[in-house]
């Protein structure tokens, strides 16, 4: 029997107090997230219990209790208050998937500061406009990392402290650098917790815009109260699963599955430090007897291309419960899990904004291959009319993905950017930016993006952002970006681009270009095609139009261009 | 010394490791250890495919084939000698 039971008889009958009751929390009390993952754990019983099993590339294996990661997290957050880091404010965390990473950002909790994770393949250019916008206090990062923080340093004022945590503390440190060791720092046994209530801020993690600059979206510590319940009820997270979320924490799924639902539900998981390979993969399955797995569609497909032989050598009997995010899972993808596991890959569907799984597949309920599944019992869904912005009153047609915005974990706002939060609502809906329809029975099926955001193996690519980018390069002169299709990746960024006079197109400036915005980006924002091209489509008032290109890409009718220059 | 891989153990150095990582080796994983990502990987292979004028089909282009700089040196031979 799953934890949900029957999804009909939740929907019936659903209030957040179910899961305010299992947490033991009363309306106006404090809600310290950092607290309900280590401390409370521990009074739970469960102190010497493995919350934490971390295997690097290597093979290095580090393991820590319950106890263990409320001392670490306690120490950090006691390092860091030392260091004068106040309540409020931002302390980026810009690490690989190494364990100060996970105990860090509990102990940013604890002290009641905001956690910013960043993705740590991020390029100078990414890193400083997220850091500036958040006007973050603190980075917490590692010695290879801090060299891509060294070069911004100068225009970003509000950095106080760069802690370095494999520092050998003994030599020199740069400006605003300060070196700390968790294993020489001294457990702090006692830490003062931040009385952080239902709506103070907790996590800021950034996302893409269609035209902006990436926007930073603000969570609370209530947020605990929608992210446990949707991890029992979605994923099935029992006391005795050993539970693997791949994302890495610089992405929500990383930290509402990969941090906070799984420590404050008490349950042992596992992270891996490491690259993708196909067998590295399932040898870690097998050697931690892995139960629960949260993964995501590229990770399926780039499985499913490494074929089924390989899935023979290895005892993945232990695979209790299987679930995907982060992009649409194809049916394929599903047929194949089946067989190859003896058990479906649960897609669920949700996003940075919306802080938890609002529409999934559910154990128990019918898995309909390709399908988005239904609403979690308690948040309303529907699909609407982009016309009259109004629910279609009838089944079966492509519109908006729109939800009630009330659930505990939605963002509250962006952060110094109230205008684009206001903008994300229409007619009292909170506009997700996706298309879809429902059927006859209630399933939602995803059809496509409503803007021109690239969502690249369930990354989300600013356009905007790649073109500012490119431009930047001296042989560009003009760039568009769109996404052109990839069986992995699901789609993949694609930049056409004239050059400037006296700049000819060439494989080795074609790889230039890539190179210079993987660095100054991210490897995910690179461009994986550079199509250089004598002009770009415009309209009469010079702006260019993506969605012819887009359009050329997919293979779709073109559309109006009646207001196409030269045309 | 092997120019072939002397030369991709640079580009890799220089192209993809951070300043103040610990050097690389022939044998040091690159994708399993995190150094080049699945996307990074695109750059890498259109680099081999400019320097040695070759095409590497997509499905040769595994991360096993590019996990270490001896890897990727068996298979850009096995394309040059063709």
């Amino acid at each position: 029997m799953s934890n949900i039971g029957s999804y009909d008889e939740r929907a019936k009958e659903f209030s957040w107090e179910i899961s305010e009751k299992e947490l033991g929390y009363r309306d106006g009390e404090i809600i310290n997230i950092g607290w309900y993952c280590t401390d409370r754990v521990c009074e739970q019983g469960k102190a010497s219990k493995l919350a934490l099993v971390w295997e690097g590339h290597t093979g290095a294996e580090k393991r820590y209790t319950y106890n263990d990661i409320r001392l670490a997290s306690n120490t950090i957050g006691a390092f860091l208050r030392g260091l004068g880091i106040q309540a409020g404010e931002r302390v980026c965390l810009f690490m690989d998937k190494i364990p100060e990473l996970y105990l860090g950002f509990l102990g940013i909790l604890k002290i009641g500061a905001i956690a910013q994770p960043l993705f740590s393949a991020f390029g100078d250019e990414s890193l400083f406009v997220r850091l500036s916008n958040a006007e973050t206090s603190a980075v917490i990062t590692q010695r290879k990392h801090a060299l891509k923080v060294r070069k911004i340093l100068d225009r970003l004022p509000h950095i106080k402290h760069i802690v370095i945590v494999d520092h050998d503390g003994v030599s020199p440190v740069k400006d605003r650098e300060v070196a700390f060791s968790l294993e020489k720092a001294g457990p702090v046994e006692r830490l003062d917790i931040y009385p952080t209530m239902a709506e103070t801020p907790s996590v800021l993690h950034y996302t893409s815009g269609t035209t902006g600059m990436p926007k930073g979206v603000k969570h609370v510590h209530y947020s605990l109260i929608s992210q446990v319940l949707t991890a029992k009820w979605v994923l099935d997270l029992r006391d005795d699963d050993i539970y693997w979320c791949t994302a890495d924490p610089g992405w929500v799924t990383g930290t509402s599955y990969g941090i906070i639902a799984p420590f404050a539900l008490g349950v042992t998981q596992c992270v891996m430090d490491a690259g993708f390979s196909a067998e590295a993969w399932y040898r870690f399955i097998e050697k931690r007897r892995i139960s629960m797995w949260y993964s995501a569609p590229t990770a399926i497909r780039s499985l499913m291309k490494a074929g089924d032989e390989i899935i023979g050598k290895f005892d993945l009997s232990s695979l209790r419960h299987l679930a995907s995010v982060g992009e649409p899972l194809n049916s394929e993808a599903v047929v194949w899990s089946q067989k190859v596991f003896g058990k479906p890959f649960y897609d669920t569907y949700w996003q940075t904004e919306t802080g938890c799984i609002v529409i999934s597949n559910y154990p128990g309920m019918e898995v309909r291959p390709g399908s988005m599944g239904k609403p979690f019992p308690g948040i309303t869904g529907t699909i609407l009319d982009p016309n009259r912005n109004e629910p279609y009153p009838f089944q079966g047609k492509i519109g908006l993905v729109a939800l009630k915005f009330d659930w505990p974990s939605r963002m509250r706002t962006y952060w110094n950017n109230e205008e684009a939060f206001r903008k994300k609502f229409r007619n009292g809906w909170y506009i997700t930016g996706d298309r879809a329809r429902i059927d006859k029975d209630g399933y939602f099926w995803f059809a496509g993006r409503d803007d021109d955001i690239i969502n690249t193996a369930g990354h989300l690519v600013s356009p905007f952002e790649v073109e500012s980018a490119l431009l930047e390069h001296p042989a560009v002169a003009e760039s568009a970006v769109v996404s052109k299709p990839d069986p992995i990746n699901l789609e993949v960024v694609k930049a056409f681009v004239t050059l400037k006079p006296g700049f000819t197109a060439s494989k080795d400036l074609d790889l230039e270009i890539m190179n210079f915005v993987r660095k100054k980006l991210s490897p995910l924002a690179m461009p994986q095609e550079i199509e250089f091209v004598d002009s770009l489509p415009k309209t009469r008032s010079g702006k260019i139009m993506r969605r012819i290109l887009h359009a050329r890409e997919w293979g779709e009718e073109i559309g109006d261009t009646s207001t196409l220059e030269n045309d | 010394m092997d120019e072939l891989k002397d030369i991709v153990l640079k580009y890799v150095t220089e192209e993809y490791l951070e300043a103040d990582s610990d050097p690389i080796t022939y044998d040091s994983p690159l994708i399993s250890g995190g150094i080049v990502d699945s996307f990074s990987m695109v750059s890498l292979k259109r680099f081999l495919e400019n320097k040695y004028n070759i095409q590497i089909p997509d499905g040769k282009a595994t991360p096993e084939a590019f996990d270490s700089v001896n890897k990727i040196a068996v298979l850009v031979r096995e394309f040059v000698k063709a």
